[in-house]
């Protein structure tokens, strides 16, 4: 019987009135991978902020090795061998590999840095766990593999045994999740104790042990992976039978809305950031954009919708030129862009409900005349935009910000697709949200498909591309790899072209 | 919760004010002056009669101005210093026209004037907003230096046109021009209380439809909040933030011209800036923005001013000691955070109990 590591018992944190988690009860053993599944704002990553110390419990106490400790800090936790990778990498992008591993932990002989030696310590670790890390390149640098692989790199120089990762699979191309999992395995084959918080379940089925289930602050169940299927941990995770199986029914995909002719984006860079793309997308035709984060695609979505200056080429829609269009004359013109960032660029966040979904159309005359906002109309709109689009609110002035991430989505694409345009522009709109919300989002996306929308979808996620696209574009370094249809070509094909090989020939 | 909030935001001001005068009179105590007498002798003199309340609703006038022009600079996501600055050179140009069109018909003289200070400030102000939108410059170093070249400007304009011979003032302006009348003059016993405070609350009703009701409201409030989502919505981010800057100089400057036309009659060589400018933004930020609150806390801050006059004639305290008490206020309004914290420890535990 493997050593116990943490034990968890009857575990509550409330905030205010809000109980985030309540009485949980969890145990890892050494070598063990336990991932824990919910939806956003189920009460997981409030549980592992607990073990690493950066929140307390409000009643419950949690044993490391059998023995009670408290954990009031975070510096507490890392003396227990709790280690965090956390999703959003906490690097310093000016320093190296090297010093980012060691600060905050600095060995010193003589009053100094010791180099070397800690040199020899991370070079070994790295050998024993396979984890291939440049130490002396700065981090702005390197890939955000890499960066992640810095992360683990930190905890393990910590002496950490129980690491917690929090989304590591987020931003990586299939590829490095491949090779991240392996990593995983690998530290947990050496007896390490992890946690993995996710929301994506092949990578659970792939690689853990143990699934817990978390809902609204409970825990719903835990299973054996070995022992269940994705579709059952899914519906544990909702509570409620789920599809994903997207109908894709035919559609009419006579007329070209978009055309890009030899399009090139220079922003600060040297190099183009969208270099030399041409494509078409027809009506009730999804385009998928497939790409590491950081090729271009931003770029290019920015320059279609206005947001960005062209540097040569073409935007054609429904065959008139809108190359030099502003922002406002794109979404005249009929196009709806569901930005990438939705906190800081598709919503105002302080801002009513009823104020952000007036957002792209205030100025029109259904909302006001001569200046003055006609505010009864615009919140009996709101009202009925608020129940077609079943966005949960308190109420319609409810402010933006304090919805959840899914509503917070919702919002965006009420406002975006109730203005009916004839190109829609989605980036990532599924990131960050749970199941529930990612099924309403592609729902909503097939729906414009089926009347006839043309669609552009940019996503990070291949699963979800091959599920909605009708043609899948990659992208990398700001050029086209190669456009395919989406029956025609396999993951592993596609993270090739992603990498920057060409197109593959069957 | 909604209401509770809104509990909070006119407690916490509020205690801001106690906590104002709590602090002043720990002051007083501990150096034996009688903080009971002191506070009677301000209170009786900025209400004690007719006169006293004249004087200072007088005071009020111009800061509600200032305060609303900074307010309308923050709703847009500005932080405008430049407040007195905009004043002074609202002041000077309602002074100059009144001067220099004294023939024209009363009420043309007047509007006229009137009208004059509001574009100055507006001007003033719109340098900084187009340097802002243009060059991407902080507006809060544009406005500071903006403030001494208005300050050395007026002294310029004044001593070379305006003053006659050796004096270092203006003429008084005609009566045309005048904002005090023989009617309000008479009901407040001489004071200079004056009909600026009806220009005054006019534009308290006309920002708070400006902000909440208007199409160009709900354009200062995108971008002053997010201007990367006002871009993203097709809003033209650089004329937003110069018609902001512009319309918030032009109310500092209606400010300036009610000093001019209404309280002092002229306009002189001063050594330092109009303090309307930096008063009016603490009753700002006092009335967190709010254009209805404005009025309240403007009216706190003139009674501290126009009673704290009184305190050194009644004992020998300094009557310094008010701007202690209204440093205090702000001191709390800043930390506001803390007060909110313990407010609402303190309603839990009201609550539990």
């Amino acid at each position: 019987m493997a050593e116990t590591m943490v034990e968890m018992k009857h575990i509550t944190k409330r905030f205010g009135n809000f109980v985030a988690n309540d009485d949980i009860s969890l145990t890892i053993k050494k070598g063990e991978i336990v991932a824990l599944l919910g939806e956003n704002g189920a009460g997981k990553s409030t549980l592992m902020s607990l073990l690493s110390g950066l929140k307390k419990p409000s009643s419950g106490e949690i044993l490391i090795k059998n023995k009670v400790v408290s954990l009031a800090s975070p510096r507490q936790a890392t003396q227990q061998g709790i280690g965090m990778v956390h999703q959003h990498f906490m690097l310093i992008d000016d320093f190296t590999v090297l010093e980012n591993i060691i600060l905050g932990d600095e060995k010193t002989k003589y009053g100094m840095i010791d180099r070397m030696g800690t040199r020899k310590t991370i070079t070994d670790l790295a050998e024993k766990y396979h984890l291939q890390l440049d130490l002396d390149k700065k981090v702005s640098d390197i890939s955000v593999g890499m960066q992640q692989r810095t992360e683990i790199m930190k905890t393990l120089y910590r002496d950490a045994e129980i690491l917690i990762f929090d989304e590591p699979t987020a931003a990586l191309t299939p590829q490095e999740i491949e090779s991240l999992l392996v990593i995983i395995k690998r530290l947990a084959s050496e007896g390490k104790a992890i946690f993995l918080i996710t929301h994506k379940l092949s990578e659970i089925k792939e690689i853990a042990d143990t699934c817990i289930v978390v809902r609204a602050g409970k825990v719903i169940g835990t299973v054996k992976v070995s022992e269940t299927s994705t579709y059952m941990m899914a519906e544990m995770m909702v509570g409620r039978q789920i599809s994903f199986a997207a109908e894709k029914v035919p559609t009419n995909q006579m007329r070209t809305v978009l055309e890009l002719k030899r399009l090139v984006v220079q922003a600060s860079k040297a190099v183009p950031s969208v270099n030399d793309v041409s494509f078409k997308i027809a009506t009730g035709e999804i385009l998928g954009i497939a790409g590491v984060d950081g090729n271009g695609q931003s770029e290019l979505m920015e320059a279609i919708s206005g947001l960005r200056k062209v540097s040569s080429g073409n935007i054609m829609l429904n065959d008139r030129d809108i190359t030099k269009f502003k922002p406002r004359k794109t979404t005249q013109a009929g196009i709806s862009n569901i930005p990438e960032d939705r906190q800081n660029v598709g919503l105002i966040l302080p801002m009513s409900v009823s104020d952000n979904l007036i957002l792209q159309d205030y100025y029109l005359s259904k909302n006001q005349s001569k200046g003055l906002l006609n505010k009864s109309k615009i919140h009996r709109d709101g009202q009925k935009l608020m129940s077609d689009f079943d966005i949960r609110a308190d109420s319609i002035l409810e402010p933006v910000g304090s919805l959840s991430g899914g509503n917070q989505q919702k919002v965006i694409i009420t406002r975006e697709i109730s203005r009916n345009p004839d190109l829609l522009i989605a980036a990532n709109p599924m990131r960050g949200l749970d199941v529930g919300a990612i099924e309403y989002v592609h729902k909503q996306i097939l729906k414009q498909r089926e009347n006839e929308k043309a669609i552009l979808l940019v996503s990070f996620e291949l699963d979800e591309l091959l599920r909605l696209s009708d043609r899948i574009a990659v992208i990398h370094q700001g050029k086209i790899m190669g456009i395919v249809k989406t029956g025609d070509v396999t993951k592993q094909e596609l993270g090739f072209m992603m990498a920057g090989q060409p197109i593959p020939t069957h | 919760m909604p209401n509770s909030s809104k509990l909070f935001k006119v407690l916490v001001p509020l205690t801001s004010v106690l906590a104002g005068l709590v602090v002043g009179a720990i002051v007083m105590a501990i150096f034996g002056y009688d903080p009971f007498l002191n506070y009677a002798s301000l209170f009786t003199g900025a209400l004690g009669d007719a006169n006293a309340i004249g004087e200072t609703l007088r005071e009020l006038t111009p800061l509600i101005l200032t305060a609303l022009g900074f307010s309308i600079a923050s709703t847009a996501g500005f932080f405008n210093i430049g407040g007195a600055g905009q004043a002074l050179m609202g002041w000077m140009a309602s002074v100059s026209f009144a001067l220099n069109f004294s023939s024209l018909p009363h009420w043309l003289l007047l509007l006229g004037s009137i009208m004059a200070g509001a574009l100055a400030g507006g001007i003033w102000a719109g340098i900084a907003g187009v340097l802002k939108a243009y060059l991407g410059t902080s507006e809060v170093i544009t406005t500071i230096m903006l403030n001494y070249i208005a300050l050395y400007l007026s002294s310029f304009l004044v001593k070379n046109f305006l003053a006659q011979d050796q004096s270092d003032f203006s003429k008084t302006i005609p009566e045309g021009a005048r904002l005090r009348t023989p009617f309000l003059e008479h009901l407040t016993q001489n004071s200079t209380f004056n009909y600026g405070i009806i220009i005054s609350l006019i534009m308290v009703i006309v920002v708070y439809f400006l902000i909440q009701r208007t199409k160009v409201g709900y354009e200062y409030r995108a971008v002053g909040l997010n201007d990367k989502a006002a871009n993203y919505a097709g809003m033209n981010v650089k004329k937003v933030i110069i018609s902001a800057m512009v319309v918030s100089g032009a109310l500092a400057g209606l400010g300036g011209a009610v000093e001019g036309l209404g309280n002092y009659e002229n306009i002189y060589v001063m050594t330092s800036l109009p303090d309307i400018g930096f008063n009016g933004m603490a009753v700002s930020l006092l009335a967190s923005g709010n254009p209805i609150g404005i009025i309240f806390s403007g009216l706190l801050f003139s009674i501290l001013k126009i009673g704290g006059l009184s305190i050194s004639v009644v004992s020998t305290t300094p009557p310094e000691i008010v701007d202690i008490v209204i440093a205090t206020i702000i001191f709390f309004v800043g930390i506001n955070y803390v007060i909110k914290i313990g407010l609402e420890k303190l309603s839990k535990k009201k609550g539990e109990g």
